[in-house]
């Protein structure tokens, strides 16, 4: 019915393609691991293919680290650790980090668009989003470097030592530079691993690392799958681990550690909750619901995929939702015009489809845009379910994908409640015109990240992450620095009975 | 004829409320002496539960409470504390202390509730930014309490690790749950009168006293405990870790002299902390973007 209707009133638009060259980037065939300085073959003998979601083409083989290699990548840091970075002055390992925020700078176009060809994202978010993002969080964090006493009151920090990082597949390089640069700030060593089916951008950076003169080992990248992240995880030399990725893979990782000492920060899912009051300026709501659920196809760890709407305005918003998600491109990453690029793999678009089955099954309303979508490579078309209540599984699981829940309520303490009635608590947003209406619910609602009349927002000097089963500890911003020092105090120790 | 002495009962304190144990078990701590110090209750899971639902209940009253207000209350403990000084001298004195050491230690806790009750409407301020983000939108982040914190005492004082542990979660706009020491019980039930007596509302603080090796499970494992604070050994302190898995809990272990100067901080509080980052649009009319 609405595919009439939007055919009638609003003709489709034919837009000739505007593909993004990829002449210019340069990839090798294949790629071995990044440890002490150099590109040495991994022990396993083993490699790995990594593929253009969009048309499943193979891009690169990559090596495939096994417990053998991550023990040589930890003993690099190690090695650098003790012998260079913890000893070179704070303001020159700030200078190693501002040249190699100025050389991804200079070739931030071949990391969005290797970037874009591996994890299948439209070139225009990692032109414009991911890629900027990355390069500016280095420039943000190599200040901090010669400034730390001035972020922890009344303490001395010092580094933690070696780092193990494991982050995921849906801002790939932008997570390398979340993770790197706050450790390399504070003096710290890395062992840092890419996901297996997006590890180009992080090898890259290695090129970029390695061309800054970054003295060898400081960085080390070791590609592979999961059994590679649990090597370094288990590896008793690494000092701190952080990982983002799933709560169940982060709930893993923080048993596993349990009495070791390794100190963690996890970054893991969320079902962010998106509510619409009945006097928000419902046209740019709307786009920021569609920037909430539909920016990366919803690879997002924060997308508001739980929408609340005020009854008022419940019909009126989804309406004109539909009517903005019929006018969505799905199809080519790489094209400038395309809003929605590939699901990132085979295995998350089979997983999205398993949800949008379970949603059927459980009575919810679908509603998916009537785009085309290219006839190869893992595609998902915008998916949004109504007649949903707070016990559906797709309400209370993350799918990370683009398929949204709407669900309406009456007052403001109703959607706090329902707001806040998951294990999650990574973010949230509220649209209303009135300012102490979102004050009242931002302070209630229990969420690292609360965008007001905005979503989906991020920058360096930002503090990003999750309360509840979403995760601890902080990155970006100052308080992203004190999961990578330890706090030593001042001065000696009085007994209280002596004073 | 010499009068003969009143004996207090001692009991678990539970959303304001002084009841024994569900249980009506007890169990008697010995002095050094070899004297019982009581029948104290042996508090089981379903008091644990109680007491978890009893600090929920009243998370969203005492955060939601001006900082102000709670620094008003923290010193209200304080002066209640100071005026039973002879009260706890006396526990710990029959707990093995000496009269010189108890005073002091009496003397300890006071002054540190009025250090922390003075952090109340501090730490947010020294905490907090103002974040200079490259677009144009207001962004700051401030603290907030995480919820309700289950604390193991420590197990080697009876007053004053039991308050340096407790009032920087609550300074901080927690609700707890706080396992006296398993062999010096007394000052922690007693301090529950002192409580109770403070205008701090009921379940705010929660006490139980009982076998820690019996405890730990129940509110480790509880999904409506955010955090666990412990004072003790590595051992037990893996078993914590682990079992807080379950719903990622922020687990802390303190591995400190409660009695040393330094066991009070404004980083005690931040431990219990989450940081919340708001971001707000600026408007731009024609172009002419301002920032903070």
């Amino acid at each position: 019915m609405a595919k009439k209707k939007n055919t009638s009133e609003f003709p489709k638009w034919n837009y000739a393609p505007a593909p993004e060259s990829t002449s210019h980037i340069q990839l090798k065939d294949r790629y071995d691991l990044y440890i002490g300085g150099k590109w040495v073959k991994p022990l396993s003998k083993k490699y790995f293919k990594t593929i253009n979601p969009a048309n499943e083409k193979t891009l690169a083989q990559v090596a495939y680290a096994n417990e053998k290699d991550v023990d040589k990548a930890v003993k690099a840091a190690r090695k650098a650790y003790d012998e260079v970075w913890s000893k070179m002055e704070p303001s020159e390992r700030a200078k190693y980090m501002y040249r190699i925020a100025r050389l991804m700078q200079e070739r931030a176009r071949e990391f969005a668009v290797i970037e874009s060809l591996d994890a299948g994202k439209v070139i225009r978010e990692s032109r414009d989003v991911d890629v900027p993002l990355a390069c500016n969080h280095f420039f943000y964090y190599a200040g901090w470097a010669d400034k730390l006493e001035y972020a922890f009151p009344n303490r001395k920090v010092s580094p933690i030592g070696v780092a193990g990082q494991i982050i995921p597949w849906n801002f790939p390089l932008l997570m390398a530079a979340w993770k790197i640069a706050p450790a390399l700030a504070a003096g710290n060593t890395v062992v840092l691993k890419p996901a297996e089916t997006t590890p180009l951008t992080a090898l890259k950076l290695a090129e970029v690392i390695h061309d800054a003169g970054l003295p060898d080992g400081v960085v080390n990248i070791v590609t592979g799958y999961g059994d590679t992240g649990a090597a370094i995880v288990n590896h008793p030399d690494v000092d701190k681990i952080a990982f983002t990725g799933s709560t169940n893979v982060g709930k893993i990782i923080q048993k596993a550690i349990a009495g070791t000492g390794k100190k963690a920060t996890l970054e893991l899912g969320g079902k962010s909750a998106n509510i619409i009051m009945d006097d928000a300026p419902l046209d740019e709501a709307v786009e920021g619901i569609v920037n909430g659920i539909f920016f990366n196809q919803g690879h997002v760890c924060c997308a508001g995929s739980r929408l609340f709407v005020q009854e008022g305005v419940a019909d009126k918003v989804i309406e004109k939702l539909k009517h903005r998600m019929d006018s969505l491109i799905v199809g080519d990453p790489l094209d400038k015009n395309t809003d929605i690029g590939a699901i990132n793999s085979r295995e998350q678009l089979g997983m999205i489809h398993k949800y949008i089955e379970i949603g059927r099954k459980e009575g919810a309303t679908m509603y998916q845009s009537n785009c085309e979508l290219p006839s190869s490579g893992y595609y998902c078309a915008p998916t949004l379910f109504t007649n949903v209540a707070q016990s559906s599984i797709i309400v209370q699981e993350e799918i990370f994908g683009p398929v949204l829940t709407i669900q309406t309520f009456r007052t403001t303490d109703e959607v706090i409640q329902k707001a806040n009635n998951t294990p999650y608590g990574l973010a949230a947003g509220v649209w209303t015109d009135k300012g102490s209406r979102i004050f009242n619910v931002t302070t209630k609602l229990r969420a690292g990240v609360v965008w007001a009349n905005t979503y989906n927002q991020f920058d360096p000097a930002s503090p990003f992450g999750g309360y509840k089963e979403s995760g601890f500890g902080r990155e970006g911003g100052l308080h992203g620095l004190s999961a990578y020092v330890k706090q030593n105090e001042y001065g000696t120790v009085r007994s209280v009975e002596n004073v | 004829m010499e009068r003969l002495e009143v004996l207090k009962t001692y009991k678990i304190y539970i959303g304001g409320k002084f009841p024994r144990t569900e249980s009506g078990r007890y169990y008697q701590p010995m002095n050094g002496n070899g004297n019982a110090l009581g029948n104290i209750c042996l508090s089981s899971r379903k008091d644990v539960r109680n007491a978890v639902v009893a600090a929920r209940k009243a998370f969203g009253d005492w955060s939601g409470r001006a900082a102000f207000n709670r620094g008003q209350i923290l010193y209200r403990i304080a002066e209640m504390l100071e005026a039973r000084r002879g009260q706890f001298m006396d526990e710990l004195q029959q707990q093995g202390s000496t009269r010189a050491k108890a005073e002091k230690e009496v003397n300890a806790a006071i002054d540190r509730l009025i250090y922390y009750a003075g952090w109340c409407d501090k730490y947010v301020q020294v905490l907090g930014s103002v974040n200079p983000v490259a677009s144009s939108h207001f962004n700051f982040s401030v603290h907030e309490p995480m919820g309700v914190v289950g604390i193991f005492a420590d197990a080697d004082t009876s007053l004053i690790g039991f308050v340096s542990m407790m009032a920087p979660v609550i300074a901080g706009g927690n609700t707890c749950v706080a396992v006296a020491s398993e062999n010096l019980p007394l000052c922690a039930v007693t301090f529950s009168e002192v409580l109770n007596s403070s205008d701090v509302p009921g379940g705010v603080v929660n006490i139980l006293t009982g076998k820690q090796s019996e405890l730990v499970k129940p509110l480790t494992t509880h999904m409506d405990v955010n955090a666990v604070a412990y004072s003790g050994s590595k051992e037990v302190f893996t078993e914590i870790q682990q079992d807080s898995v379950l719903n990622l809990k922020r687990v802390m272990h303190f591995e400190q002299d409660w009695s040393q100067s330094n066991a009070q901080n404004l980083y005690l509080i931040e431990h219990f902390q989450e940081v919340k980052t708001t971001w707000h649009p600026i408007e731009d009319i024609g172009g002419a973007t301002s920032t903070y």
